[in-house]
């Protein structure tokens, strides 16, 4: 969405194969292992057991280039006069796209200060959607939020983590009373729990659902499909490429 | 009223009776309610009522014929098309997304392959005839989905008229995507790197027709419909929701665009090379379900232009390429129409099955395992008819994405429902949800 192209150019660097550790928490979210599909070796056969890890874009350091650092700079002493230090975690910019890592307890905070400073005027909650990195320790649940303002014409993502043993993260509609479905989504969806929302409940699934269906380790093939004797098993147990 | 329904359940409930109405009841009704001696009644309105634009289901809590309170239900059209995607390569998703804002499916398709194309970085490497048929067939179906706002939101206040019209000029449009794409819906047809087929011979000098034939067709609403007393009546002052209301709640498209504010991500954020079409962003200053219908009308008119430019860009670019010349990207398969009905070319069959192994090496993996998206997120927004259309798309590095997450405008505008209808009569909450014109095949996914 920026104009500047400077973080488009740094990309390059970015991209896992170049990163010779992570440096920040955004590191290795997965193992990817199979015949084919794993680079970086010299071994071609298939036959190796190749394995290769599943990294994300590493977080990067200042300048982050165009209106990134504005936003950055009037954020830090947003949060600071808030009483919020290091409110800021790991910051990814990535194909022009800027994401903040933000600490689940000072969520709120940070969210007001981005709504209400005229300096950020963060005033569009696009909307939340979780995602679920099963191998990702510790941090299983990535809750994502899409922001805009359409004061200056910007967009910018925030990231919270959860643990899957204590998959809390506050809730963001006192700030964005939008924000109120797309939590319920995401609870209904990845059994994140939104603290402070005024009505949790399932949205799109039942009330007596048992279970949240986008989590990674949903069980599939509720429903066996049988032709001839034969059964087609659920699709993540099916052979693949990935 | 029935006491005796299967599916009504149990006439025991913790907070006063439970009717079933079925029709031609209504004395047995306000007997029974005269016996309660409360005027506060608990109505629930769908899951299937023609009224509520699909599966929605409401609950209402009258006063009279007052409006106390107004609850969405919704769920009932749930899919799970983004947990299926999860488990298709990334073209296929394209097959899966496109079913979910059934009246809208390029921009389903489009802030999709959008979000693939910027994890890809390709974005500039689309060949310009695709993203030009990607704008023209957006703006056609932009006018579609107006089409069927106005005419739906005409039938539920009773207007007939304005049902027929709509869907006679829809089906007009159909007929275009059909000679374009070969489907009325679920095209699948923007994919990532491009479109799926070039124009075929012929369809532009259809699209001309097409837009020629509009220019007159589109003032016959006008004139039914905008000085129309009992329209007017109607829609006037009905579902306000003002430019405060709208930002606080994050409503994005015509409902935010009747306040007055010119918001349209075509203009300020713009994709797929909208800022070389000249068009104006429309507004209305009511802030109600007229000057919702007046920015839809308007609209159909500007996307009439932007199709024009687009067909005279086309009209320059015959022959050029409508996929990313990246081959470990771009579909290997090159569709061609046979006597039997579409299929693939047999000068491509001839390629792959009699000429080059390699050839179809590629195109055997290209087509069953697919391409690799390189690590990371990505959220392209397009205005679509209803507002801030955006896929959230994540990849792990695999040939499948990780994970997809629509961020629908009808489900986000649907929490507008309270405040649109409450205080307001029953009728009113009707033309409040036809202004916001929610599709639940978005809504649900």
């Amino acid at each position: 969405m920026s104009d500047d192209k400077s973080p488009e150019k740094r990309a390059p660097e970015q991209s896992p194969e170049n990163v010779p550790a992570p440096t920040g928490q955004v590191g290795q979210v997965g193992v990817r292992t199979g015949m084919f599909g794993v680079s970086g070796t010299g071994d071609t056969s298939g036959y190796g057991g190749l394995v290769s890890a599943v990294t994300f874009p590493a977080p990067v350091q200042r300048p982050y280039g165009g209106w990134f650092d504005e936003v950055a700079d009037a954020l830090e002493a947003g949060t600071r006069a808030a009483g919020v230090e290091h409110a800021l975690g790991d910051v990814v910019v990535h194909r022009g796209e800027i994401t903040f890592h933000v600490r689940r307890e000072d969520l709120v905070a940070v969210v007001k200060v981005l709504r209400d400073d005229p300096a950020l005027r963060f005033e569009f909650c696009a909307g939340v959607s979780g995602v679920h990195y099963p191998e990702d320790t510790g941090r299983e649940f990535h809750v994502v939020y899409h922001l805009g303002s359409m004061t200056w014409n910007r967009r910018i993502r925030l990231e919270v983590t959860a643990p899957d043993s204590d998959p809390h993260v506050p809730s963001v509609t006192g700030v964005y009373p939008a924000a109120d479905w797309h939590e319920r989504e995401t609870w209904d969806m990845y059994g994140v729990v939104f603290d402070g929302h005024t009505a949790l409940t399932r949205i799109l699934m039942p009330d007596d659902w048992p279970g949240h269906p986008q989590r990674k380790d949903y069980p599939l093939g509720g429903i066996p499909v049988e032709y001839k004797g034969g059964s087609v098993p659920p699709p993540d147990q099916r052979r693949s490429y990935n | 009223m029935s006491t005796t329904d299967a599916y009504a359940g149990t006439n025991e409930t913790t907070e006063g009776r439970v009717f079933t109405v079925t029709g031609q009841d209504w004395d047995a009704i306000s007997q029974g309610l005269a016996e309660e001696a409360e005027e506060r009644v608990v109505v629930n309105m769908g899951p299937q009522h023609p009224s509520t634009h699909g599966v929605l289901r409401l609950i209402l809590e009258l006063e009279g014929e007052t409006v106390t309170e107004a609850r969405c239900g919704i769920g009932y059209l749930h899919t799970g098309i983004e947990k299926n995607m999860e488990f298709r390569t990334w073209t296929q998703g394209v097959t899966f997304c496109t079913r979910m804002d059934y009246l809208s499916p390029f921009f389903n398709e489009a802030t999709y392959v959008l979000g693939v194309e910027r994890l890809l970085d390709i974005e500039h490497d689309v060949p310009e005839k695709a993203q030009v048929m990607r704008v023209l067939l957006m703006e056609l179906n932009r006018i579609s989905s107006h089409l069927v706002a106005i005419a739906t939101g005409g039938m539920e206040i009773g207007a007939l008229t304005v049902m027929t019209m709509g869907f006679r000029e829809r089906e007009l449009v159909l007929d275009l995507f059909e000679l374009i794409t070969g489907l009325r819906m679920n095209h699948a047809f923007i994919r990532p790197g491009g479109v799926a087929q070039d124009l075929p011979v012929g369809a532009l000098e259809e699209i001309r027709s097409f837009v020629a034939l509009m220019k007159k067709r589109i003032p016959e609403y006008a004139a039914l419909c905008n000085a129309n007393p009992i329209f007017k009546a109607r829609l006037e002052g009905v579902g306000h929701l003002d430019l405060e209301g709208c930002t606080a709640l994050g409503l994005t498209g015509p409902v935010l665009r009747a306040t007055g504010y010119p918001w349209d991500l075509r203009k300020t954020q713009p994709y797929s090379g909208y800022e070389d079409y000249e068009f104006d962003v429309q507004t209305w200053d009511t802030a109600d379900a007229y000057g919702r219908f007046r920015v839809r009308l308007a609209e159909m008119w500007e996307s009439l232009r932007i199709v024009e430019q687009a067909a005279d860009r086309l009209a320059g670019l015959e022959g050029a390429p409508v996929m990313v010349a990246d081959k470990k990207i771009g579909w290997p398969s090159q569709l061609s129409i046979g006597s039997d009905g579409m299929g693939n070319s047999l000068d491509h069959i001839k390629h792959i099955m009699g000429e080059s192994m390699e050839a179809l090496i590629h195109h055997f993996k290209l087509v069953t395992e697919g391409f690799r998206v390189p690590a990371g997120q990505a959220y392209v927004p397009v205005e679509s008819p209803r507002g801030e259309l955006g896929a959230h798309v994540v990849s792990d590095g695999g040939t499948r994405p990780f994970r997809v997450h629509f961020r629908d405008p009808s489900f986000h505008n649907l929490q507008a429902t309270s405040v649109m209808s409450e205080g307001g009569q029953v009728a009113d909450v009707i033309v409040a949800i036809a202004s916001i014109d929610p599709v639940m095949g978005g809504v649900d996914r």
